[in-house]
């Protein structure tokens, strides 16, 4: 990039003086709440863990208990969703399986995505032995199939270790991005910066930290938020099949299950716990959407 | 060339034998065929049970290194043992293969063909109706799991039939059991099974691909060799398809052979609500039956499948592509 000429780079530096310079996140804040898709993603978003945390102290039942007066009735003023064959709350047990599976979401999006950066830039960063036996491990995991180890796996997320079960979908979810993140640190780790870094005797895994990956940091944003989704999915349809979330944590994988069975002649099983689940990925992947068009710097928009 | 393709090929090979491995050992220790014997009533006794365990070399009282080294002393010889009720797993297996190669292959077909469709008209007219459109679908459809999706396409499907008084779709299985009417109704049969299970795998590819497509397309208006082609005369359309479409095809053609290699085992949840007897509905089947010869031969399969998905991928991207082969 060649630099501006002087009298432009004194007059940016006196603009500077008077207007603060936005922060980088500041300006992709901005740019990501200008977009409707952004604000319709953020704002759904917000409502769902607005409603799944708080939205159960307003209600009159929790997900554990069972109103014997009421089995499989419609929606009534009690219980705003109806009930389950056993009596249990929709409304409750909806919003208790919507809380899991946002908790599971965020948790394997940030634990995949933080080892595809690990992972990626260091096989990108030293190449050699290093690199051939990260990329070896990712390939085995994706050969791997990765539901069919969850599944066998499942007996061992039974009486409330659910965050094992975080554990081992996050391990499943990274080597996509290891992948673009090893590409990319290969072409970063030959411009000027990182190798003054480097000759100024910086300890490799300080330049990986410091100058590799926040140059990457909006793709990893990206991929984390994306991830959210593609999380609660394969824990919906683990789920499903009862391979993942084990009770007595309830999912709304688990809950579709149960109510599929019954949609036909009491839909309010089955809509309720679908379109939580639907609202929930349609306002991440907008978000996600949104987030890319934002840190884009060729989206040609500024400030 | 020949031993860059020599180490790669030995590297599928070796990929696929430790994930086969993994699988298998993970099975073994995890899964527990003794409780299929010992649920049963009246109780067989425990002799019996131990013997019929060791037999299949199921037995949860041999060493793991015995059981896996009989094991794939078999597997070498292509047999992949016995299920916990003495079946051969091969057989099953193949026969349940053909089931979703016949399941899978029209859904895949479609919603590609469509989607990639879909995703140039979009691009052709960027941020006319139809681009704002086939947007507001994509993101509506890949919101939608293929559970929710599934069961919801059964809803429909019972409340039409209901409402015209006649059975359209058929919700359940392959084909009609016990039906002798010729060939022409066979068919006609058939094809009402199959549309919603097509219908269930298509419109999540289609979202995929039309999204992927318009972005390749974007990038490939623009581009130098479009603009010649127009200013030598070529028509718009001519244009259009035959240069920019054409290349522009590569991606979606490359994610074509992966995304059909790791639906032979992953169309699980479509088998499994419209009652077809495939590989994903058996990989259920053998976890929750304890099967664990079964679930190692599924892992075999799907990692060959993905590998097998990913070298026609390189090879078809070499085909499409002349700079892939000279670099």
């Amino acid at each position: 990039m060649a630099a501006p000429p002087r009298e432009e780079l004194a007059e940016t530096m006196a603009g500077a003086r008077h207007t603060r310079v936005p922060s980088r996140s500041r300006l992709v804040a901005r740019r990501f709440l200008r977009t409707g898709q952004g604000r319709v993603g953020f704002a759904l978003l917000a409502s769902l863990f607005l409603l799944a945390f708080l939205g159960p102290r307003a209600a009159p039942w929790s997900a554990t208990d069972l109103d014997f007066t009421a089995f499989l009735q419609p929606p009534s003023a009690s219980h705003w969703f109806g009930t389950l064959q056993t009596g249990t709350d929709v409304f409750a047990v909806t919003m208790s399986g919507a809380r899991r599976s946002l908790l599971v979401g965020l948790l394997v999006a940030v634990l995949s995505t933080a080892f595809a950066a690990v992972a990626g830039s260091f096989a990108g960063y030293f190449l050699g032995w290093t690199d051939r036996t990260l990329m070896w491990v990712t390939d085995l995991l994706l050969v791997l199939p990765a539901f069919l180890i969850l599944a066998v796996m499942s007996p061992l997320f039974t009486a409330g270790r659910w965050l094992l079960f975080v554990a081992m979908l996050a391990a499943f979810l990274w080597m996509v991005t290891s992948k673009i993140v090893r590409g990319m640190t290969r072409s970063i780790r030959e411009r000027e910066y990182i190798q003054a870094a480097r000759f100024m005797g910086v300890a490799p895994p300080t330049i990986i930290f410091r100058h590799v990956l926040p140059n990457l940091a909006s793709l990893l944003v990206v991929d984390a938020t994306l991830n959210v989704s593609a999380a609660i999915l394969t824990e919906t349809s683990l789920s499903y099949f009862g391979f993942g979330i084990q009770p007595p944590d309830v999912s709304l994988g688990g809950l579709i299950a149960d109510g599929s069975a019954t949609a036909l002649y009491a839909p309010w099983t089955f809509w309720f716990a679908a379109g939580v689940l639907i609202v929930m990925i349609l306002a991440v992947n907008l978000a996600g959407d949104a987030l890319r068009d934002a840190f884009d710097p060729d989206a040609g928009r500024a400030g | 060339m020949a031993g860059f393709l020599l180490r790669r090929t030995a590297n599928c090979i070796l990929l696929i034998t430790v994930a086969t491995s993994l699988a298998y050992l993970l099975a073994a220790t995890a899964l527990d065929p003794r409780s299929n014997y010992e649920g049963r009533n009246p109780r067989p006794p425990a002799a019996v049970v131990e013997a019929q365990l060791s037999r299949l070399n199921l037995n949860d009282r041999a060493p793991l290194s015995e059981r896996y080294l009989t094991w794939a002393g078999g597997v070498l010889r292509g047999d992949f043992g016995r299920t916990w009720n003495g079946d051969r797993v091969g057989a099953d297996l193949a026969r349940r293969a053909g089931v979703t190669l016949r399941l899978v292959l029209l859904g895949v077909v479609l919603g590609s063909v469509a989607g990639v469709l879909a995703g140039a008209a979009a691009a052709v007219g960027q941020y006319g109706w139809f681009d704002r459109l086939s947007t507001a679908c994509a993101f509506l459809v890949l919101a939608i799991p293929t559970v929710v999706l599934a069961h919801m396409l059964v809803i429909g499907a019972v409340w039409l039939n209901d409402l015209l008084g006649v059975q359209v779709f058929l919700v359940s299985g392959e084909a009609t059991p016990g039906l002798a009417d010729g060939v022409g109704a066979g068919l006609l049969d058939r094809a009402k099974h199959l549309v919603l299970p097509t219908i269930s795998l298509a419109l999540g590819q289609i979202a995929v691909y039309s999204r992927y497509q318009r972005n390749m397309m974007l990038d490939v208006l623009d581009a130098d060799f479009v603009r010649t082609a127009m200013a030598k005369g070529l028509r718009r359309r001519t244009a259009l398809v035959r240069h920019a479409l054409r290349t522009s095809l590569i991606p979606a053609v490359t994610y074509f052979a992966f995304t059909f290699g790791s639906l032979l085992v992953g169309a699980t949840i479509t088998e499994s609500v419209f009652g077809w007897h495939g590989m994903g509905e058996k990989l259920i089947a053998s976890i929750r039956s304890n099967d664990v010869n079964t679930v190692a031969a599924i892992s075999c399969f799907a990692a060959l499948a993905v590998m097998l998905a990913s070298l026609a991928s390189d090879v078809l991207h070499a085909v499409l592509d002349p700079r892939v082969r000279v670099g």
